[in-house]
């Protein structure tokens, strides 16, 4: 099942994970060493992550290493940029008519 | 136009929320009414040129609104609202959710809180939405998805508002 970026990000050890990758690309191993967790644990929260086109793998020799992909964060911005405008929108709309009511009930 | 109102739109993505804060230029009874009586909310809940199309609203506690976003060319999208707490003039919260024509919910929803003061004779609204999904968040974006046809013609309108007054 694909997974929401929400669930994705609502985790703090996953923000952790992804803050750190943004500064560079790591191979689970070393996320495991840097966050004192299990291979395990760190493969589930890689698994998530992936799964939402937040990280990306990169086989590099016998090791993959996982990058932040940018894009993903910049989509969900792009979104949020669009749903203030609406909201501007609807606002600018609600001004008009509330000034009609006003003039209406002077 | 009203430049010197305060808008604010933030969006914490950890927590899911979304913040908007809204300055209106009129007693805060009238802004009450025109969040909360059908008749009104139909007028300017729909970004233009949407428009909005309500079957049944019932504006108490454990009432429900089912209305629809209509785009110009007549497509239909239809939102399940119910009111789960009203503090006539103060605040109001929802739980609002997509639906089908016929109204059935599709959950997970989101919760929307609306909270009205007064100051001087402005009113300003805080709204505070929480969403579950962030699948859910993309359509409650692209139910607006004529937004940039708005600024569109928002951008025709001001140009012939100036053409008709050089005339």
């Amino acid at each position: 099942m694909k997974q929401d970026i929400f669930q994705a990000i609502a985790d703090p050890t996953r923000r952790a994970i992804l803050s750190l990758l943004t500064v560079q690309a790591l191979t689970p191993n070393v996320m495991a060493e840097k966050f004192d967790m299990s291979r395990q644990a760190v493969s589930k929260h890689i698994k998530i992550l992936h799964e939402c086109d937040l990280i990306k793998p990169e086989q590099s020799g016998r090791e993959i290493y996982y990058h932040f992909n940018e894009k993903k964060l910049q989509e969900f911005d792009h979104w949020l940029a669009q749903l203030r405008q609406n909201w501007k929108t609807q606002f600018n709309q609600l001004d008009k008519i509330l000034s009609t009511m006003k003039n209406q009930k002077k | 136009m009203n430049k010197d109102l305060l808008f604010d739109f933030t969006a914490d993505k950890a927590a899911k929320t979304i913040y908007i804060t809204r300055e209106f230029d009129a007693e805060l009874s009238l802004v009450w009414d025109a969040f909360t009586k059908q008749e009104i909310i139909d007028q300017w809940t729909a970004p233009s040129p949407m428009r909005c199309k309500t079957k049944y609203m019932n504006f108490k506690v454990g009432g429900k609104r089912f209305y629809a976003m209509v785009s110009p060319d007549g497509q239909e999208r239809w939102v399940l609202q119910e009111y789960t707490s009203i503090t006539p003039k103060i605040n109001f919260k929802m739980y609002n959710a997509f639906a089908d024509k016929d109204g059935n919910p599709e959950l997970p929803g989101s919760e929307w809180d609306y909270t009205f003061s007064e100051q001087s004779g402005k009113t300003t609204v805080r709204i505070t939405i929480y969403n579950e999904s962030f699948d859910r968040m993309e359509r409650m974006i692209e139910m607006g998805f004529m937004g940039a046809y708005t600024i569109m013609l928002e951008t025709l309108d001001n140009l012939l508002t100036t053409l008709s007054q050089k005339l």
